[in-house]
């Protein structure tokens, strides 16, 4: 199946750096649609109707978002655009940023008009610091032209940390603090940035936002399946030839996109979604990429028939465990007991009672984890112990 | 001397911007020494042991002095399926310091980080903020030998 590009419309064909070759390409025609023929509900009502899903992993449904940020009562709203993109394998932001941050400001400006904010904010990761000016230059053309009259965008950067990309741990960051999850309720639309109501969405969730303002709810959601409507920007890494970004309608098959597209051979297991996604065997290459079955942030690593078990497991748990912000007892002790049995099968050291000991754990972080970090964790664990056994019984302690 | 105040504009700062200070402070002193947490505490009405967590939670921001130029290799997954491995041996060969250290002279630090969102280039990594890809050891070679 060939590609479908409606966020990456733009990509490799306007200069970042120029909104006049934006503005060729129905660029701001959007958000003058939106601010002179409807009301901030009629376009609330029109996303809703589209049925995006946010596109940073969790899958929320966009619009209900918006709607419980512009029903909530507060004198300061924000609207915040997650651009932390750290899950290991996921670079489609970084992308999309570094070829079409006209249409991202674009539809921040929207989403501000919809929710009755005047202030946004990108929160740009520490390693995206070279995109900076390019980021920075787009929105002062905006401002330029006299888009962005009620509203201002600022740029705030990360310091390295993957649990910002979470959105609670990222408002906190935004504050000044230690990037640490909050509980929840309130969520960030009732109570969010400085306690004010707050809506967070992806960069890729975001850039389908003028396309379905013009065109209209209905041409974006034939597309898809029943519960996943639009496409999905891939991030390709891994044992492939062709390693790279690819946009294919939510419905596809693995396959289309590893084989197909990124010409991968004699692959062993793919992890789709980093190292909170899931991990299939290649018997399952035919599944489709959906919210129901397999998705995530749509990163899609592979590995060929070489590679350890174990050893991908270990590493990504290894991540994770670094990584866990630390306020939340199942994850961080959990997350390192994972990896301290893990480092047993590495080598060859492993009991029946490690494995029990991972299926416990695992209900417990799934259960009682603070965040989707810990929450996930488990799932790499679980699926290679679900269709890897063997790796795992040929590492066990020989008594 | 209060080098922090001299150097980083305090005045009116709020609570907010901690982590924008931090990251101004680093950025022009290359870390973030016990002093500098001083004072930004007691300039923002905040206890040192906060300042000093906020400053410890993020792995751009170093309490420990380190090299003009910080070499921050991705160990990640897809980098590591592009033999990664070769590349941090190549800095070892080239300036003599293995991850976690800083050359005798100031040049380098050399740590190993977290994916930086380059795998469609791996192996891949970052000279403070500027991104290398697509690595090898002579490329490696090269862009240690152009560093200043």
């Amino acid at each position: 199946m060939p590609e479908k590009r409606i966020v990456l419309k733009n990509c490799g064909i306007i200069d970042p750096r120029c909104i006049t070759t934006y503005l060729d390409r129905d660029g701001f025609k959007a958000l003058k649609k939106a601010m002179a023929e409807m009301t901030p509900e009629e376009v609330i009502e029109e996303i809703k109707a589209s049925e995006l899903r946010g596109r940073g992993g969790a899958g929320f449904p966009f619009g209900l978002k918006w709607e419980l940020a512009r029903k909530a009562q507060g004198d300061e709203k924000y609207v915040i655009c997650n651009a932390d993109e750290g899950e290991v394998g996921t670079f489609k932001d970084r992308y999309i940023l570094e070829r079409d941050p006209f249409t991202l400001v674009e539809a921040i400006t929207i989403a501000g008009y919809a929710i009755g904010s005047n202030r946004g904010y990108i929160y740009l990761r520490a390693e995206y610091h070279h995109l900076l000016d390019l980021l920075t230059n787009a929105i002062s053309q905006a401002k330029e032209m006299g888009f962005l009259e009620h509203f201002d965008i600022d740029i705030r950067e990360g310091a390295g940390a993957y649990v910002c990309g979470e959105e609670s741990a990222l408002m906190d960051s935004i504050e000044g603090k230690r990037g640490e999850v909050r509980y929840r309720p309130p969520f960030p639309p009732t109570k969010g940035l400085w306690g004010k109501p707050t809506t967070i969405n992806n960069v890729e969730t975001l850039m389908n936002i003028p396309q379905i303002i013009l065109n209209g709810a209905q041409w974006f959601s034939q597309l898809g399946t029943e519960r996943s409507k639009g496409t999905k920007v891939f991030s390709v890494s891994g044992d492939v030839r062709k390693p790279g970004v690819y946009e294919l309608v939510l419905g596809s098959r693995l396959r289309e996109l590893v084989e197909g597209l990124a010409l991968a051979e004699k692959v062993k297991m793919v992890q789709v979604g980093g190292t909170t996604g899931r991990v299939l065997p290649y018997d399952m290459i035919d599944t489709p990429l959906a919210f129901e079955t397999i998705l995530g942030a749509g990163a899609v690593t592979v590995f060929d028939v070489s590679r350890d078990i174990i050893d991908i497991i270990y590493r990504t748990i290894e991540f994770l465990a670094e990584e866990s912000c630390g306020k939340c007892a199942p994850c961080r002790e959990g997350t390192e007991v994972m990896l301290e049995i893990l480092g047993r099968f590495s080598s060859g050291e492993g009991t029946d009672k490690d494995i029990r000991t991972l299926e416990e754990l695992s209900s417990v972080m799934m259960l009682c984890s603070l965040c989707g970090l810990g929450q996930a964790a488990p799932n790499p664990v679980m699926d290679s112990l679900q269709y890897f056994r063997s790796a795992y019984d040929n590492r066990m302690r020989k008594d | 001397m209060n080098k922090s105040k001299e150097m980083i504009p305090i005045q009116g700062k709020r609570r907010e911007d901690l982590l924008v200070l931090l990251e101004e402070a680093q950025s022009k002193f290359g870390y973030l020494s016990g002093e500098c947490l001083t004072e930004l505490a007691n300039s923002l009405g905040l206890s040192i042991s906060e300042v000093y967590g906020v400053a410890t939670f993020y792995s751009f921001l170093s309490t420990k002095p380190q090299g003009r130029n910080v070499i921050r290799i991705c160990k990640s997954l897809p980098c590591f399926l592009k033999n990664y491995q070769t590349i941090i041996e190549s800095v070892a060969r080239e300036i003599g310091i293995n991850p976690g250290e800083t050359t005798p002279d100031g040049k380098f630090s050399f740590q190993l980080t977290n994916c930086i969102g380059a795998c469609d280039n791996a192996p891949a990594m970052m000279i403070n903020s500027d991104v290398y890809v697509d690595l090898t050891p002579s490329k490696m070679s090269q862009i240690l030998k152009s560093c200043k």
